[in-house]
C-alpha cells in the first residue's frame, strides 16, 4: 500500500487494521511517514503503543523488525555480531590447507558474509523500508541510546572492522517508552514526539466492538463505562485498553450478558494487576461504580 | 509554503523557547516541513503537528496548549502575555534573587576553610580527603559531636565532609561486560588480537561492570528528626551534586520532592529553597501514611533500576491498624535494598520497643546508626558490605511468600 497522503488517509489506514488512533496520534504517524524521522511514542502500560508499530507494518504491507530492550542490551544483541565460530573454522580450513597469504585470510575472516545481523541491522538491509519496532527503550541502558542516535539520524551503521552500512530504504521507526527513566534529549530532538492517551469513553466502545465482537451492544457499554470509571480512582495501575479488551472477553468467556458484582469479582484480575488495587476494587469500589452505572441507566438494576 | 506561516512558526517556537521548552532551530524547521504536510485546512491538525515536533515530554502539553491557543488568537498579545505570566507559566521560580544568608555571613567572619573539597575523590582516599579538609582537632570533635548539638558552621563542614564521602550504596553488577583483568575469557576480542598479531596468543578477558545504583532518600523531618534530618539533608545535597539519578524527599506530614532544589549549585541557596518548599518542618509525623503516598505516586517511577532506598527516620510513629508495617513491606519490594538510617541506635541497649520501630524492622535490609559525622563516614563503608543483620535471610523468604 503506498504511504498515506494526509492524515485522513492515515487515520483511515490505521482503523481498517482495527486500531482506532486519536486525531493526533494520527498526525504524527502521517509526519513521522513523511517527514522521515523516529517516531518516539511515550504513556501508560497497555495504550496500544507497541500494537501500534505493529498495524503500521500491516498496513503498509512491510515487514516489521522488532528490537526489545532490556538491561545489558549491546550492539552483540542489537545490530550485529561477528560469526566468531565461522571464523574460527577459516582460520583452521586455512591452516589444513597451508593457505600462504595472511592478508587473504584476514580479509576473508572480516567479510561481510561473516556478520550475523541483528535487528538494527537488518532494519537498514532490506528490499524496501521496514517497520522498525524498538520496544521499551527506557529499558536498555543509557549508553545504548547514543548508539541509537547514528542509526536513527542517518540510517546507517558503522562497523569498524567493514566500514558504513548505510540503508537504501530508511525504515520507519518506532520507538517506544514506558517512561520508567527519561529519555535523552539527544535522542528526543531526532524524533516526533506523541503521548498515547487511554481513548475517551465512545472511542473504546469502538475499540472492543472491533476487538471483542461477541460482546452485545448492552455488555460493552457497561465494560467501558466501567473501566472509564475505575480509570479515575488511586490506583497504582489503571487498567489500559488491552486490560479492557481482554476483560470483555473473559467476561464473553464466562458467559456474562450484563456486569453484575459476581461476574466484576471473578474476573477482576483480568482487569487489574496489583493484589491493592484489587482489595480496593473488592472493598467496595466495585458496588460504588456498578450503584453509579444503576443510577444512570448504562446497568439494569438487579433483583 | 508562504513566508508569512513561516514567519509564524518561527515566533511561535520563540514564544515556546521563552516558556521553557528546549526548541532549537532544527524543531522550527521540522515544524515548517510539519505544518506544511498536514495542511492548514484544520486547526487540531496544525496543533497536533507541532506538538509531535516541538515537544519532548507529555508534562509540556499544558504549557504547548495554552500558548498555542493564545497564538492562534493573537501573536503579538501572546508575547506581551508570556511576558507578563513567564514565571507561572512555565513552573520557574521567579528572578533569582539569592535568599538572606545569614551562614555566608557567619562564615565570612570565620577563617577560610584550609582547602577546597576536590571534585570526586577516589574511594580509597577518603581518610585523606577528610584530614585535609579539616584540621584533625576540629575533626575529632565534630565527630564525637552529636549532630544535635552542631552549630550553623559545623553543619557547613559536615556538608562538606559528606560531600566527599563517595555514594553510600553498593555497586551493582550489570550485565555489560567490560575489559578486566579477571574474568571470562573475551573470544571476539582475542580473535581480534589474532588477527592483527598472528603469532602471539593473548587471552583478553572481561567481566560484568559496576555501577551506581540510583537512589531515593527519605527524610523524616518532624519534630524529634528536626536537627538530625538538617545535617543529613547537606549529606543529600553533597550526594545530588556528585552523581545523577539520587532523588531526595521529605516529609513530616505530608510528603515534600526536594530534588530540585538540591541540585542548585551554590549549597547555601539549595538549603534555602528547600527550606522554602517545605511547609512542615519540625511538626508532627504520619510515616505510614507517607509511605503510603510514596508507594502510590512516586515509587514505580523512581525505584527504577534496582533503586536503593535510604529511609531516614527514628520510626517513632504509631502503627495504626498495622498499616505501617504493610506500607513498609510494600516499599521493600519496590527498593532493591532498603536502608534504614536510625539516629536513636546511638543509644546502647537500644531496644525496638516503639510500635512503628517494630512495624519497620522486619522489612528492611539493614538498620545502621546516624547521629554523627563518624557514622556518616562508616555509612559508605558498612554499605558496600553485603547485609550483615542475621534475620535479613528471613526477610528475604518472607517477601517471596
Amino acid at each position: 500500500m503506498p504511504r498515506p497522503a494526509n492524515v485522513d488517509e492515515t487515520l483511515e489506514a490505521l482503523s481498517r487494521q482495527d486500531y482506532l488512533a486519536s486525531r493526533q496520534l494520527a498526525t504524527a504517524v502521517f509526519l513521522a511517514l513523511n517527514l522521515g524521522r523516529p517516531l518516539l511514542l511515550e504513556g501508560e502500560a497497555g495504550t496500544g503503543k507497541t500494537e501500534l508499530a505493529k498495524v503500521l507494518a500491516r498496513a503498509l504491507d512491510t515487514p516489521l523488525i522488532r528490537l526489545q530492550c532490556y538491561e545489558g542490551l549491546d550492539i552483540a544483541s542489537a545490530a550485529y555480531e561477528w560469526n566468531v565460530a565461522r571464523q574460527m573454522l577459516e582460520i583452521r580450513i586455512a591452516e589444513a590447507g597451508h593457505e600462504a597469504s595472511r592478508e587473504k585470510l584476514v580479509a576473508g575472516l572480516y567479510a561481510r558474509e561473516m556478520l550475523i545481523a541483528r535487528p538494527l541491522l537488518q532494519a537498514l538491509t532490506q528490499d524496501k523500508p521496514p517497520v522498525l519496532l524498538i520496544d521499551e527503550l527506557d529499558r536498555a541502558d543509557e549508553p545504548f541510546e547514543a548508539f541509537l542516535l547514528e542509526v536513527l539520524a542517518e540510517s546507517q551503521l558503522s562497523v569498524p572492522e567493514l566500514g558504513t552500512i548505510r540503508a537504501e530504504h530508511p525504515p520507519i521507526v518506532v520507538l517506544t517508552s514506558n517512561r520508567t527513566r527519561e529519555i535523552h534529549d539527544a535522542l528526543k530532538r531526532r524524533c516526533l514526539y506523541a503521548w498515547v492517551d487511554y481513548p475517551d469513553a465512545a472511542r473504546e466502545l469502538e475499540i472492543i466492538h472491533r476487538k471483542a465482537p461477541g460482546a452485545g451492544e448492552r455488555l460493552a457499554a457497561q465494560v467501558v463505562a466501567f473501566v472509564q470509571r475505575a480509570r479515575r480512582l488511586d490506583l497504582f495501575k489503571a487498567p489500559g485498553v488491552a486490560e479492557t479488551i481482554d476483560w470483555a472477553n473473559a467476561l464473553l468467556a464466562l458467559d456474562a450478558l450484563s456486569l453484575d458484582p459476581q461476574s466484576v469479582s471473578d474476573t477482576l484480575g483480568v482487569l487489574l494487576k496489583y493484589q491493592d488495587d484489587i482489595a480496593q476494587f473488592e472493598g467496595g469500589a466495585t458496588k460504588a461504580i456498578l450503584d453509579e452505572l444503576h443510577a444512570e441507566g448504562i446497568l439494569e438494576r438487579h433483583p | 509554503m508562504s513566508g508569512r506561516v513561516a514567519d509564524n512558526i518561527v515566533h511561535f517556537a520563540r514564544v515556546l523557547r521563552a516558556a521553557g521548552l528546549p526548541v532549537g532551530s532544527d524543531r522550527i524547521l521540522a515544524g515548517i516541513r510539519a505544518v506544511e504536510l498536514v495542511g492548514l485546512d484544520r486547526r487540531d491538525d496544525v496543533h497536533a503537528a507541532l506538538s509531535a515536533v516541538m515537544l519532548g515530554r507529555h508534562e509540556q502539553q499544558p504549557v504547548f496548549d495554552a500558548a498555542f491557543a493564545a497564538f492562534w488568537r493573537d501573536p503579538k498579545l501572546l508575547e506581551r502575555l508570556m511576558y507578563l505570566l513567564l514565571p507561572k507559566i512555565a513552573g520557574r521560580p521567579g528572578p533569582v534573587q539569592p535568599p538572606q544568608r545569614p551562614r555566608r555571613v557567619e562564615e565570612a567572619l570565620s577563617p577560610p576553610a584550609t582547602t577546597p573539597p576536590p571534585e570526586s575523590p577516589p574511594h580509597e582516599e577518603d581518610k585523606q580527603t577528610i584530614d585535609a579538609l579539616v584540621s584533625f582537632s576540629e575533626r575529632e570533635r565534630l565527630q564525637r559531636a552529636d549532630f544535635e548539638s552542631m552549630s550553623a558552621r559545623e553543619f557547613a563542614i559536615a556538608r562538606r565532609l559528606a560531600e566527599t564521602v563517595p555514594l553510600p550504596v553498593r555497586p551493582l553488577r550489570t550485565r555489560r561486560l567490560a575489559a578486566s583483568p579477571r574474568g571470562r575469557i573475551d573470544v571476539r576480542r582475542a580473535l581480534r588480537r589474532l588477527a592483527r598479531t598472528p603469532d602471539t596468543i593473548d587471552l583478553p578477558r572481561s567481566a560484568p561492570r559496576l555501577r551506581a545504583p540510583p537512589l531515593v532518600i527519605l527524610i523524616d523531618i518532624s519534630g524529634s528528626m528536626d536537627r538530625y534530618a538538617r545535617a543529613f539533608l547537606h549529606y543529600a545535597y553533597g550526594l545530588t551534586q556528585h552523581h545523577h539519578r539520587v532523588h531526595t524527599m521529605v516529609f513530616g506530614t505530608r510528603l515534600t520532592d526536594i530534588t530540585r532544589c538540591l541540585r542548585h549549585r551554590d549549597p547555601d541557596v539549595a538549603i534555602e529553597r528547600a527550606d522554602e518548599l517545605v511547609q512542615d518542618w519540625r511538626g508532627g509525623t504520619r510515616i505510614a501514611s507517607n509511605l503510603a503516598e510514596f508507594n502510590r505516586r512516586w515509587a514505580r517511577r523512581m525505584l527504577t533500576g534496582n533503586a536503593a532506598l535510604l529511609l531516614v527516620t527514628d520510626g517513632l510513629d504509631r502503627d495504626e491498624h498495622g498499616s505501617l508495617a504493610v506500607e513498609a513491606a510494600r516499599l521493600a519490594r519496590f527498593a532493591h535494598e532498603l536502608v534504614w538510617l536510625n539516629p536513636l541506635l546511638r543509644y546502647e541497649g537500644f531496644t525496638p520497643r516503639a510500635a512503628g520501630v517494630r512495624a519497620l524492622l522486619p522489612h528492611v535490609d539493614r538498620m545502621l546508626p546516624m547521629h554523627n559525622l563518624a557514622s556518616l563516614a562508616d555509612l559508605a563503608q558498612a554499605l558496600r558490605e553485603p547485609p550483615q543483620r542475621p534475620d535479613a535471610g528471613a526477610r528475604r523468604t518472607e517477601r517471596t511468600t
